[in-house]
């Protein structure tokens, strides 16, 4: 926990050490420099003080040698601190393929947490240590930012598109959440505790969550919302098969390639006609406004856990385009998931219910 | 050479009965002038004016970080003060501070020329000042805008309730002001200089007041866009930046910083503008390495450019042009560490005067020195992730801003007061007022280094109880600061009255500002002057007047 008069933040998260690293030697080397710059200015401004023998300044220049060197020198060092710094940024952007999924919405002025298990959370955030933690999020209304300083890790949270952050807590305790970027009138309100946990208190934590995972609540809007009628999941169906589906390469109808990623699933749920698949007519309704922030990243879990699972039916561009990969031949109601990944916490609760846990 | 030739420099000229100041009287001799001085002395009198507007709304900012609660003022107000702090520093008294106030005044002069090229365009430019001005004079009276000066959408287009609208309209119309100063000044240095003024005989001041125009002329109009765009989506709901309606928000950060980091050496270049000019007349030496001071200002104004997306870091751009930014932004930082090494080796062997001006500039090289280094922190980018939107980046741009363009525009008014008004301002007095500013400026932002990287995010009415005591060291710091900038105001308008009487040359300084009598004719020079000395060649410029005296 913090002092009463902190001078440094805590450090508890594997981007702590580093980023402090970096920190500390550019004080180091930018404070050498500084101090010295200062020492000159106050010793030639005494020594050279204006006196009655002194009315005119010396006719003197300087080697012009001088000029280079500090022209190269910084040059150099600057590109040093570019080099350091891109590499710490570099690996603070490349998240682990173990990580933990954690799903986030800002909105003024609260952040909402789901976890894969379904659990929710406000201004709160229970995870555990030494693990990977991926959050993948998006903004209701403004652009905010999802500020962890005691991990050194920040990122805007944007009402157009998901991006994902991530971390690995190394310290338990409990930790700021702020909003960075300013959001209205309550920006300085959109605050929350991040709690680092072991991993069995942790375990014991989830398990008090009431809900099915977050990726069944998301069938669950699939069938609310009827995209099944159309993504059924098999080639009758008028829409394209979802299962096996994420973070593959889709083809589209004007000839380009894209991968259906986080950003691609949500345009295409919000704003169907801007990539449509090749084969497939524009048919699909847009469901902008309609859906909110938080059933959106539901409906995204869910695409995501149809993507782990083998396809039944090949993962194909349209039924009458080729088929791309071996898979079984056409088996009629044969795409309906299992209702959770594996390495879930198994949900015994029936789903339905929405109530928000908070155990802060 | 010995102390009685400059002596000599100062009664070159004989004070005339007729000056810029007395030649006509009343309000429309001003309201309708053409003269760049009189031009020059409107905008030295609105861009105080909002100066200390602008102050006003900073200590309320102040009293209410005192505490961590946000018990002082309501939330909104909060937010309303500190958009307006930012938008009244920004738009209405850094950009226009030095090159519109001083530079106006002094840049015709400096190139020998009667007046600018275009002096109906100026007093236009001036109007237009006045009219954006206006607008927020109204907006602040009529209930405020809570957007940050930044205007960030969809915040701004959707979700505000403010004077939004009106606040923008203000700065689109003030930015018109300052393409047509830039571009008067652009064509005046290429127009104007008297003869023998060949380019490299330029003072610095020029050089680098050129390089802002150059950056004022390309860079302002992409703000107009912005803005234009805005106020579209805002009030006629045109999709550009609203996701619902097919827009993309952070296409706005590109194209705001495409202008607004531009504009941050618009109100930097210009203070090292007046450096030089201090630096060379309080050591009596010509600057170190002119040339490269001269290409320095050149580069940074291209360099500006190329470093706007450093804004966005966490904003929701690529990697691979995170990096790309983070390196050109690392480029940018050389040509001003040129500055800082030049000015201070120019220093050695010298004859240093420890004269008010040249107070302010050892006060701005220490500062500037502190804003820069702390700007290759944020440029690097595992870094910039941490600080960025952080108490980090808000001590870093007054480091820059105020550390720098008000250190600088202090020296500039103190250096050029005896020259605009004919009279001296009392030196005691003026040193203390200097060394309140420095002292107080470091209690006031110093802290707020150490309470960024701690944790505090930026533009938060209410704060965590850790972060307190640094906070109370900034509010004390900033009751200070608001001494030493209300102290010149006291003794600055006594000594316009009760003043020593100033001779043309006071400092002994080499410039043809310095020729001319104090306050300068209407036409600036009795007749045109030639040049024979390079800048700041102080025995070339005695040898000068030495012959013209003989005349």
């Amino acid at each position: 926990m913090y002092n009463d008069f902190p001078l440094w933040p805590e450090r508890a998260s594997t981007f702590a050490g580093p980023v402090d690293t970096l920190f500390i030697a550019l004080i180091i080397v930018t404070g050498t420099v500084s101090v010295l710059i200062w020492l000159l200015i106050i010793y030639f401004a005494i020594k050279y003080r204006r006196r009655p023998d002194n009315e005119l300044a010396q006719e003197y220049e300087p080697p012009k040698a001088l000029e280079v060197g500090w022209i190269v020198v910084p040059t150099l060092i600057f590109l040093g601190i570019f080099v350091w710094g891109s590499w710490l940024y570099f690996h603070e952007q490349r998240v682990p393929a173990n990580a933990l999924d954690v799903y986030a919405t800002g909105r003024q002025w609260m952040w909402k947490f789901q976890h894969a298990g379904g659990q929710r959370e406000i201004n709160a955030l229970h995870v555990p240590l030494n693990r990977p933690v991926r959050i993948t999020m998006a903004s209701e209304d403004v652009i905010h930012s999802l500020w962890f300083p005691a991990f050194r890790v920040k990122m805007d949270v944007l009402p157009s598109r998901y991006r994902t952050m991530w971390f690995q807590a190394t310290k338990t305790g409990s930790y700021h959440i702020f909003c960075a970027e300013y959001c209205g009138t309550l920006h300085s309100g959109m605050i929350g505790w991040v709690q680092v946990m072991q991993p069995t208190e942790y375990q014991r934590w989830l398990a008090g969550g009431p809900e099915g995972s977050l990726a069944s609540q998301g069938q669950t809007l699939f069938q609310k919302y009827a995209c099944n009628t159309c993504h059924t999941n098999d080639a009758t169906g008028r829409g394209p098969v979802l299962v096996g589906l994420y973070g593959k390469e889709v083809m589209l109808n004007d000839g380009r390639t894209v991968v259906a990623d986080d950003n691609y699933i949500r345009e295409s749920i919000l704003n169907p006609q801007a990539k449509i698949v090749r084969g497939f007519g524009p048919i699909m309704p847009t469901f902008q406004g309609q859906v909110s922030e938080d059933d959106l990243l539901k409906l995204l879990a869910y695409v995501r856990s149809l993507g782990a699972q083998r396809p039944s039916v090949p993962v194909v561009e349209s039924p009458q385009s080729k088929q791309t990969s071996s898979g079984s031949p056409l088996a009629p109601g044969a795409g309906v998931p299992p209702q959770t990944q594996p390495g879930q916490p198994a949900s015994t609760k029936p789903r339905g219910t929405t109530s928000t846990t908070s155990t802060q | 050479m010995t102390s009685q030739t400059i002596d000599d420099v100062q009664f070159i000229e004989p004070i005339p009965k007729r000056n810029y100041l007395n030649v006509e009287y009343g309000v429309f001799s001003w309201l309708l002038t053409k003269d760049h001085k009189r031009i020059g002395i409107l905008y030295l009198i609105s861009v105080t004016l909002l100066f200390f507007v602008g102050g006003i709304f900073a200590f309320l900012l102040r009293l209410e970080l005192l505490t961590p609660e946000g018990d002082l003022f309501t939330s909104d107000t909060y937010n309303k003060l500190f958009t307006l702090h930012g938008i009244v520093m920004i738009f209405f008294f850094l950009i226009p501070a030095i090159p519109s106030a001083l530079g106006n005044f002094i840049l015709p002069i400096m190139l020998g020329a009667k007046d600018l090229a275009f002096p109906r365009i100026n007093l236009l430019s001036w109007y237009l000042y006045v009219i954006g001005a206006l607008f927020g004079i109204y907006v602040i009276v009529t209930g405020g805008v809570d957007t940050g000066w930044t205007f960030y959408t969809p915040f701004s287009t959707q979700y505000s309730n403010t004077h939004v609208f009106a606040t923008t309209l203000g700065a689109f119309i003030t930015g018109f002001s300052s393409i047509l100063t830039g571009l008067n000044f652009i064509v005046t240095t290429h127009r104007m200089r008297a003869p023998g003024l060949t380019w490299f005989r330029l003072p610095l001041f020029v050089w680098s007041i050129y390089a802002t125009s150059i950056v004022q002329l390309l860079a302002t109009p992409v703000l107009a866009i912005t803005l234009a765009l805005l106020m579209f989506e805002r009030v006629l709901g045109v999709g550009i930046f609203d996701p619902g309606l097919g827009g993309d928000p952070v296409l706005y950060q590109h194209l705001f910083w495409f202008y607004s980091h531009p504009a941050v050496y618009i109100m930097v270049l210009p203070a090292m503008a007046v450096v030089s000019e201090v630096v060379a007349a309080f050591t009596r030496k010509r600057i170190f390495g002119y040339s490269f001071v001269a290409f320095s200002s050149l580069a940074i104004a291209f360099l500006s450019f190329l470093v706007w997306a450093h804004h966005l870091f966490v904003a929701g751009i690529s990697v691979y042009s995170a990096m790309v930014f983070s390196f050109l932004s690392m480029l940018v930082a050389v040509p001003s560490a040129i500055k800082v090494f030049n000015w201070t080796a120019t220093m050695y062997k010298a004859s240093v005067s420890w004269q008010t001006p040249m107070l302010y500039i050892l006060g701005f090289i220490g500062l500037f020195t502190i804003g820069g280094v702390t700007g290759l922190f944020l440029a690097a980018l595992g870094i910039d992730v941490h600080v960025t939107d952080s108490y980090f980046v808000v001590a870093h741009f007054h480091y820059i801003m105020v550390g720098g363009t008000v250190m600088a525009y202090m020296a500039g008014i103190h250096y050029w007061w005896p020259k605009i008004t004919g009279r001296m301002y009392p030196e005691w007095w003026a040193r203390l007022g200097a060394l309140l500013v420095f002292v107080g400026f470091n209690l006031t932002f110093f802290p707020q280094f150490i309470v960024g990287y701690v944790g505090m995010p930026r533009r938060y009415h209410a704060y965590a109880p850790e972060f307190q005591v640094l906070n109370v060291l900034s509010t004390a710091g900033a009751t200070v600061l608001a001494v030493g900038y209300l102290l010149p105001m006291v003794y600055l308008l006594w000594s316009l009255g009760w003043g020593r009487k100033a001779g043309a040359n006071p400092w002994g300084a080499v410039g043809l500002e310095w020729v001319t009598s104090s306050p300068p004719p209407k036409d600036n020079f009795h007749e045109t002057p030639v040049v024979t000395w390079d800048a700041y060649d102080y025995p070339a410029f005695l040898k000068a007047m030495k012959e013209t005296q003989h005349v």
